[in-house]
């Protein structure tokens, strides 16, 4: 057991250096960026004085380390100054908009985990047949078609004057309506899956054919174990380590999708917040919300690991 | 254990052999439907590009003020959309942005990532581990929004979106190209030309690389598909192609805000961006298949 | 055991399982496989039936078939299996369910595949009692414990609880026999089950395997591709050739009286350390079975075959009753058996020495920076402290078993892998590059490599993975030459030519890629690979351990051939006695990255013995008809090298433990008395390690 709490400890170690090199490359990419900060917020008409005054007040004339060294101390006390588009305080507006976003990826993912194991176990057991090929053929539409194609094809079915069933954007609180939530959570939630749902189902088809394959299965078989427990006793344990693996990449795509996906149906998550920064030149929100979007993601990632190393007896930590 | 045939020469420089050789292949290519339709489409889809101008009926670019948001009919087969340009001709034209992109991108991922990734798997040790803690950072961050902020700081094209694309694949090509090393490297034929004493470059272009051609190119086919898709997710946001050029993810963005008017302008773009992207999928998969054979019918 | 045989008449009316005439196909690309063909044998009550065969022979199909699990391109195109008098082909899927795993069970090849890696052993067995046996929870879980302890599992509650990578192989195994047995089974068919099992485990399993056909008294079909094994094991035996049986018969008759050019043949391949006679190979390689042969399928390989063995059918003839073989040639077959020559006495090399290895030890440590940040385990030490020489043309056996460093020891002596401490010299001089600290003591130290590189060279075990897939021979081939000598094109050209004949393949190998040989084939072009630039030094590690008994002599007889040709020293490394025993003048026996004795290959093999050593000669399986149990069993597995027992490192399995002084005190190699060859690490006296084996007892009793 002291070997499992050791390589958490190592795996912590190594989330908080990648979050530290993360924030390293957001700094530099960011100033990088050409347009100058001062003169975005006076505008184009300020005198040269005026900008010279504010960047010396943002401390934008410092060396390079000492104002990442300032930046990143924002980041540590959730104090990261205003926005330059918006002028309220960055963590206001990031917070918010964070948990909108997770709430759509937490719907998206029950969505992809369960229907997309589900339909990833039918196929590999029809191997080969009829059902295998109708669900393959689904996949590979699922890959190729981009999450704001799908948006807009569903839209166009579901969200139209036709069938007026769902709303085409914006977002309702639980709060207020939980109706109105599951409503407008409903195409973008759909949308992110069907594009997530084809890796898992995929995945999950490879290993649950290797395992059917397996020579600890074919044992099963040949102890008289019915068809049933060999499929879920046997090879579908096997199968799902490697599935929550690919989830977890799957996590990566999922905060790119919601890019796209908040774009497209105006839902106010923190995808849409960093294109509206970007379209705007909002450096210091540019900054903020792709560190939370990575920040997030390398978590994802963390915790992920965590749970494969809980579930695989034979994990090998060295 | 002597053959009869000990006296015939070496055939090595038959011609006739060679060619037998590439008919080999060839039956190869077309005995597997998977890799046969998907290269007929994309191929007829890259000579359509390629032509569009020529073939074209209409100038792509042009305006027709007032023969807006028609439907198909015999003189714009595909419709026009709100400004009254061709979609067809539009269309036509619309793959080489798509598939520029998408297969330069892929090509200039390949030419980092390869010996990347044969570097990390075949030194090991610390510059295995320096080079994949980089690859980790750069995978951190989502695709899709790693390239979007590389472009936020050059001109939106289809070439910056090709480069930003290609940048954020280079991890995804060398994490591939260092595990297949990895497997390969502890084959005996490398340990035996260790034992010769050849340089690591001999052993990673000649020993290795090689032998691990099937997963790159499975990937490399898969990433064609991936980097399309990104490509007109940029386009989309505004950060890619940019009008009046046009281009498939453009297209689609344009015509978000006319859905209701004309469903022909989204769904015509997205049908030929979907079967490219379908195409290289089946590709990919064709090519795992038929390189990377896991289980085999034979055994007895 | 004796006691157990029975003889083939007891119980003719009722067998357990009647195979008649049963042919099997498999569908394939290229057509179909006639992976068996019309074989018959009957199983009685508590009879164990062996089956024999080489790669390719269709034992483990035939196992297949009457379990009804042949792979999906496979079907039965003709026969019945019986079992009890009930054809299994009839049997509905249900009623097929509830026969496997409780009448009729299976024992897997490889138990490290064949338990599910995330489900507790314990359960394992417990699935199968539940689903056949009418049993309450906690009778199931008792019953669960009490087949671990059945299988000699020495704490069988903490080993239910295991998950199977917690298990060594030996311990899988008998679990993988634990489930089988747990519904008593009346028939219980075991395919390969000491394959991959150091000799040393393989002992205890037998042994095992002995205690269970007394306890449970039930039938066995034993499929195996080790003679010496079914000569210990089996009542009667089978000799599987390509799809057909060529020989059957109670063991006795066919091992004594081998009646068949292929039985005689096998028998002559296998290297045996109780006989002293040169292996003879079986020329050429088993017959595509995608056409239908005509004739006898092993004619293309038999010396005593005539015009008329390629034609019709050949039938089963009866040489005493019980014993049958498919042989048309019966008569010359027995008057002049194939039987293998009286070995040349051994010549004993005194040339000046080659390479000279003083105190080598490679040691693994942690890898990674984080690694070094968090963990302080202690090395792994893999060669601990060896030295040896080898000289000019002399061949030096390093043998083991697995875990022992004997393959590590070839990877640091190779310069694979760097040496942690020690010093390896080449004709005299030190080939180490760490000491050189200047640039032209670097660039000597360079040339010095270079010269190594060129005058040692390698052949590995395993033929699949020895070649390059993706050049032909020809270029693989080339390359040394390219690197080592000044050739021109046309010289290298001929010097290809003559080294692809001298490993007995034709020039038209050259144009081939590694995929279109077979095994055999590919470790001859590894073997030209490696003396194409002519090296003064080979190192072989278990160059035949992947090889079938028959190809496997084809390539020692080889070896020995371009040793004598080119005055190659080789240092053979193998886990098999009986190769060192064909091949070396030395050996050097391995135990834990030490080397615990040291000598002349016949002084190795006499007495006095390292107790190690006496258990590793004891436990292999032999074709001799003797009766005697004389195996040494040791306990437990060998110790983590991480971790070596202090004092001498084998004290805690030996058998002959004297006492503390073993516990404290590492023995050094020293000098036996009967030789100044003759080294062995042991506190024992020479008293002690003099004890013959139970067999030279039998002899000088005689």
């Amino acid at each position: 057991m002291s070997n499992t709490k050791q390589y958490i400890v190592k795996r912590f170690v190594y989330l908080l250096a990648t979050m530290f090199a993360v924030s390293v490359v957001i700094f530099g990419l960011a100033n990088a960026l050409p347009g100058n900060v001062a003169r975005t917020i006076l505008g184009s008409y300020a005198t040269e004085d005026k900008v010279n005054a504010l960047e010396a007040q943002l401390g934008l004339n410092d060396p390079l380390y000492v104002q990442y060294l300032d930046w990143l101390h924002g980041v540590l006390t959730l104090n990261l100054g205003n926005s330059i588009k918006y002028g309220q305080p960055i963590t206001e507006l990031v917070i918010p908009k964070l948990l909108n976003s997770l709430q759509l990826a937490g719907v998206t993912m029950v969505i992809v985990v369960t229907i997309g194991i589900a339909l990833g176990v039918v196929s590999a057991v029809k191997h080969n047949g009829r059902v295998d090929s109708v669900i393959s053929t689904f996949v590979y539409a699922g890959v190729s078609i981009p999450e704001f194609v799908t948006g807009l094809l569903l839209i166009l079915l579901l969200g139209g004057p036709v069938f007026s069933v769902f709303p085409a954007s914006g977002y309702v609180s639980p709060f207020e309506s939980v109706v109105g939530w599951g409503t407008h959570m409903f195409l973008p939630a759909l949308t992110l899956s069907i594009v997530l749902m084809t890796h898992v189902v995929r995945q999950t088809r490879s290993e649950m054919v290797e395992a059917l394959n397996s020579e600890y299965a074919d044992a099963a078989r040949l102890k008289g174990l019915s068809r049933q427990k060999v499929i879920i006793k046997h090879a579908l344990r096997n199968s799902l380590l490697p599935t929550i693996t690919v989830i977890a990449l799957n996590f990566g795509y999922l905060m790119g999708g919601l890019v796209v996906v908040e774009e497209l149906f105006a839902y106010p998550g923190i995808g849409r917040l960093v294109v509206g920064a970007i379209r705007n030149r909002d450096l210091p929100l540019i900054q903020a919300a792709v560190l939370v979007i990575a920040f997030t993601y390398t978590f994802g990632n963390f915790l992920a690991d965590i749970l494969y190393t809980r579930l695989n007896p034979q994990i090998d930590y060295s | 254990m002597i053959p009869d045939n000990r006296l015939t020469k070496p055939t090595r420089t038959n011609r006739f052999y060679r060619l037998h050789r590439v008919a080999d292949r060839l039956r190869w290519f077309t005995k597997n439907d998977k890799i046969l339709y998907p290269s007929v489409v994309i191929s007829v889809i890259m000579v359509v590009s390629v032509l569009g101008p020529y073939i074209s009926p209409f100038d792509p670019t042009a305006t027709h003020p007032t023969e807006t948001y028609l439907a198909p009919n015999a003189k714009y087969l595909f419709g026009t959309d709100h400004i009254g340009r061709d979609l067809l001709s539009r269309v036509l034209i619309g793959g080489r942005s798509t598939l520029l992109l998408g297969v330069g991108s892929t090509a200039l991922a390949m030419t980092f990532g390869v010996p990347i990734g044969l570097l990390a798997g075949i030194k090991g040790g610390y510059i295995d581990e320096a080079i994949m803690r980089v690859m980790d950072v750069i995978m951190s961050f989502p695709t899709l929004l790693l390239a979007l902020i590389l472009l936020t700081s050059l001109p939106s094209n289809v070439w910056t979106a090709m480069l930003a694309v290609g940048v954020v694949f280079i991890p995804k090509i060398s994490r591939v190209v260092r595990s297949s090393t990895l497997e390969v490297k502890n084959e005996e034929y490398v340990e035996a030309a260790r034992v010769r004493g050849e340089s690591d470059g001999y052993i990673m272009f000649y020993e290795v690389l090689p032998n691990i051609i099937p997963p790159i190119a499975v990937e490399s086919t898969i990433r064609v598909g991936y980097a399309i898709i990104i490509g007109a997710s940029l386009s989309f946001l505004g950060l890619g192609a940019q009008p009046p050029a046009p281009d498939w993810g453009y297209m689609i963005a344009q015509s978000q805000n006319h859905i209701w008017q004309t469903p022909w302008f989204l769904i015509w773009p997205a049908l030929f961006l979907g079967l490219t992207i379908f195409s290289f999928n089946v590709l990919g998969d064709g090519l795992r298949d038929e390189l990377d054979p896991k289980v085999t019918g034979d055994q007895v | 055991m004796s006691s157990t045989k029975t003889s083939p008449e007891q119980h003719q009316s009722n067998p357990v399982l009647s195979v008649a005439s049963v042919s099997v196909e498999y569908a394939t690309k290229e057509g179909s496989v006639k992976a068996l063909r019309h074989v018959s044998f009957d199983i009685q009550p508590g009879e164990v039936f062996g089956l024999a065969g080489e790669s390719g022979s269709g034992k483990s199909t035939l196992a297949r078939a009457i379990l009804r699990a042949l792979d999906d391109n496979g079907s039965q195109t003709s026969g019945s299996i019986q079992y009890k008098g009930e054809d299994l082909q009839n049997l509905s899927p249900n009623a097929l369910r509830s026969l496997r795993g409780s009448d009729i069970a299976f024992v897997p090849q490889e138990p490290a595949k064949a338990l599910n890696p995330s489900i507790e052993v314990g359960e394992q067995i417990a699935e199968t009692i539940r689903e056949h046996q009418n049993l309450s929870e906690s009778e199931v879980q008792s019953q669960t414990i009490e087949m671990l302890r059945q299988v000699n599992i020495s704490d069988p509650d903490y080993c239910a609880e295991s998950y199977p990578h917690e298990l060594s192989g030996g311990m899988k195994q008998r679990v993988a026999f634990a489930i089988g047995l747990s519904c008593n089974p009346d028939l219980l068919i075991l395919d390969e089950p000491t394959t991959g099992l150091d000799v040393t485990t393989e002992g205890k399993v037998l042994q095992m395997i002995d205690d269970l056909i007394e306890e449970f008294e039930t039938s066995i079909l034993f499929v195996t591709h080790n003679l010496g094994v079914l000569a210990e094991k089996a009542d009667r035996v089978g000799i599987l050739y390509a799809g057909e049986i060529m020989e059957i018969g109670a063991t006795k008759d066919v091992f004594t009286n081998p009646s068949n050019p292929y039985t005689q043949g096998l028998l002559a391949a296998v290297p045996d350390i109780d006989r002293d006679v040169e292996i003879e190979a079986i020329p050429g390689e088993v017959p595509d079975l995608s056409a239908a042969p005509t004739g006898c399928v092993f004619a293309d390989r038999c010396e005593f075959a005539t015009e008329e063995c390629h034609e019709g059918s050949i039938d089963l003839e009866t040489v005493t009753p019980g014993h049958e073989t498919r042989c048309r040639r019966l008569e010359t077959v027995q008057s002049d058996p194939i039987q293998a020559e009286l070995r040349d006495a051994r010549t004993n090399y005194s040339g000046s020495k080659i390479l000279e290895v003083t105190n080598l030890k490679k040691y693994y440590g942690q890898s990674s920076f984080v690694d070094r940040l968090f963990g302080s385990e202690s090395p792994v030490k893999a060669v601990d402290g060896v030295s040896f020489d080898i000289h000019e043309s002399e061949t030096l056996g390093i043998v083991g078993e697995s875990g022992c460093g004997k393959s590590t020891l070839a990877r640091t002596l190779l310069q694979l892998l760097e040496p942690t401490a020690g010093e390896i010299r080449f004709r005299g001089e030190s080939i180490d590059m760490i000491g050189s600290r200047t640039l032209p003591q670097l660039a000597a130290s360079q040339s010095k490599m270079a010269d190594f590189r060129k005058e040692v060279q390698v052949v590995f075990q395993d033929p699949e993975s020895s070649l390059n897939p993706s050049n032909t021979v020809y270029e693989t081939l080339e390359r040394p030459l390219e690197l080592f000598t000044d050739l021109t094109q046309e010289e290298r050209e001929n010097r290809i030519e003559e080294i692809i004949q001298q490993v007995d393949l034709g020039i038209t190998y050259l144009d081939r890629h590694p995929h279109e040989l077979s095994g055999g084939e590919k470790q001859r072009v590894a073997i030209a690979r490696a003396f194409a630039g002519n090296p003064s030094l080979v190192i072989l590690d278990e160059p035949v351990s992947a090889l079938d008994v028959s190809v496997q002599a084809s390539i020692i007889n080889l070896l020995r051939e371009l040793r004598e040709e080119y005055g190659t020293s080789y240092l053979l490394i193998s886990h098999n006695l009986g190769v060192i025993n064909e091949i070396c003048e030395r050996v050097a026996v391995m135990y834990l990255g030490e080397f615990v004795e040291m000598g002349t290959t016949e002084e190795i093999f006499q007495p006095p013995y390292h107790p190690y050593t006496r258990a590793l000669l004891t436990n292999i399986p032999t074709t001799e008809m003797d009766t005697a149990d004389r195996r040494v069993y040791l306990e437990g597995d060998v110790p983590s090298a991480r971790d070596p027992p202090v004092g001498c490192s084998f004290h805690s399995r030996c058998p002959q433990k004297i006492g503390d002084i073993c516990e404290c005190e590492r023995p050094e190699l020293e000098q036996a008395a009967d030789s100044d060859t003759h080294t062995v690490a042991c506190h024992l006296d020479e008293k002690e390690m003099m004890v013959p084996l139970a067999e030279d007892i039998e002899e000088s009793d005689r």
